[in-house]
């Protein structure tokens, strides 16, 4: 019960930080939007399979952008601070939660700012949604756990992308594959539903995962 | 030197493999034709890599319940090695793509471009970059039980994110490489029985000489760190 609490209040600060330091927030639309408008000038309306290609690549470096600073940002002083007032498993579950809860919003204004921009050539748009939401639940949780491991070395930012993108490449196929049933394309069958179980799971294993190792990281 | 059994042993298969492997006859088959006798080594490259590697996580997993540092440095050379016997896999499996699926002079042919999205080659992409990303990890720490720890960590995570990965993908990309299913040759309807013959002794005399490697690596470290213990 008192580990609830500690994670509550964890999560709690991670958001009233954000509002706070909102230039963060801000800037993380800002590189979002300004993303697309570079998409939007040089390729105009877009046909189905570019479109979701190019629109898993903008999820992924939002998700690096925006899961990266969860760490980089804590000062070491602060982290012997919640060293000595809190356990490690609620420590990375409660910046699990916060990343995953800040990307589905990034999600949402990306894909809004997508629609408007480079238009909708998916068949069914609601599919899309769940599938991308599905994603970005995924990356964020694959990057909290690496972002935690490169704030212990040197260059952090280049560090994240090069311990990432190999580990996030089978899920990216997954889910560019996946999308693809929101542009109408013939499946076999259960094949969709197998690959959602999948991502679920492997979301599962990368929680487990990271409840388990993050002790490590954590002592210095 | 000291020639324990599975050293002797290991140079024993390895010579079989190689006069083995050369001379015992194949079945014909119209596109492979002799060019399957790189089976024996193509294929035992992969395996002997994904053995080391599964070495080095085991180190690292001991490495973090101990917190010994020679076991950090076992992983880093199961580490190496196994990257070493990845690149040797990658080469042989080049020279052989370019008879069978890729060859320049045969247009009916695909081009090396289109081959290279195979799922087996991204795996095996994924597999070199992980741990090109762990050697770079390890060196932008300065630290050494903290290096020791966070690599050991990052060699775990990545670990089990690529190997679900590595029997995933085939399973839902097209693909011309054999061993659709997951491992190629290890089926036992895959090849003659003939070629089972040296096959598996292949795998089991490469495995050895990679770790005959590894412990060569790790004996050298040990020297050098030498004022450590």
């Amino acid at each position: 019960m008192k580990g609830y609490k500690q994670y509550q209040a964890l999560v709690k600060k991670e958001v009233l930080l954000e509002l706070r330091q909102q230039h963060a927030l801000f800037g993380m639309m800002l590189y979002i939007a300004s993303t697309i408008f570079v998409l939007y000038l040089t390729m105009g309306e877009t046909e189905g399979q570019t479109w979701n290609a190019l629109f898993w690549v903008t999820q992924l470096f939002i998700c690096i952008n925006a899961v990266a600073k969860s760490f980089l940002q804590e000062a070491k002083g602060r982290m012997l601070y919640y060293f000595s007032i809190t356990s490690p498993t609620v420590f990375i579950l409660a910046k699990i939660t916060y990343n995953v809860f800040l990307m589905i919003l990034m999600n949402t204004i990306n894909l809004l700012l997508y629609t408007a921009f480079l238009g909708d050539p998916t068949t069914s748009f609601l599919t899309f949604i769940g599938i991308s939401f599905l994603g970005s639940i995924g990356l964020s949780l694959v990057f909290t756990m690496l972002a935690a491991i490169a704030s212990k070395a040197m260059q952090q930012a280049s560090l994240m992308a090069i311990l990432g993108f190999p580990v996030i490449i089978p899920q990216l196929l997954l889910l560019v594959r996946l999308s693809k049933t929101a542009f109408s394309e013939i499946f076999r069958e259960n094949v969709p539903t197998q690959v959602v179980f999948l991502l679920i799971s492997l979301d599962i294993s990368v929680i487990l995962m990271a409840v388990i190792l993050y002790p490590f990281l954590w002592k210095d | 030197m000291r020639l324990t059994w599975w050293k002797i042993l290991s140079i024993i298969l390895l010579i079989y493999t190689v006069i083995g492997g050369l001379l015992i006859p194949v079945p014909e088959l119209s596109q492979l034709g002799e060019t399957i006798r790189n089976l024996y080594f193509h294929v035992c490259m992969w395996m002997a890599m994904m053995i080391l590697f599964t070495m080095s996580v085991i180190q690292s997993i001991k490495y973090l319940q101990s917190t010994d540092y020679k076991k950090d440095i076992k992983a880093k050379s199961y580490a190496e090695v196994g990257t070493i016997f990845g690149l040797l896999g990658y080469s042989t499996g080049a020279i052989w793509a370019s008879y069978t699926w890729a060859d320049p002079n045969n247009p009916a042919y695909a081009s090396f471009g289109s081959i290279m999205r195979e799922p087996k080659l991204i795996g095996a992409a994924m597999a070199l970059l992980i741990y090109g990303a762990y050697f770079i990890l390890r060196s932008s720490i300065r630290d050494i039980d903290q290096r020791a720890r966070v690599s050991a960590v990052y060699n775990i995570f990545a670990y089990f994110m690529l190997f679900p990965s590595i029997w995933i993908i085939p399973r839902l990309l097209p693909s011309l490489h054999p061993g659709k299913e997951g491992n190629p040759a290890l089926n036992f309807n895959d090849i003659d029985a003939k070629m089972r013959m040296v096959f598996y002794p292949a795998v089991i005399g490469w495995t050895l000489l990679g770790a005959w490697i590894g412990q060569i690596k790790i004996r050298i470290e040990l020297i050098k760190e030498k004022n450590l213990f």
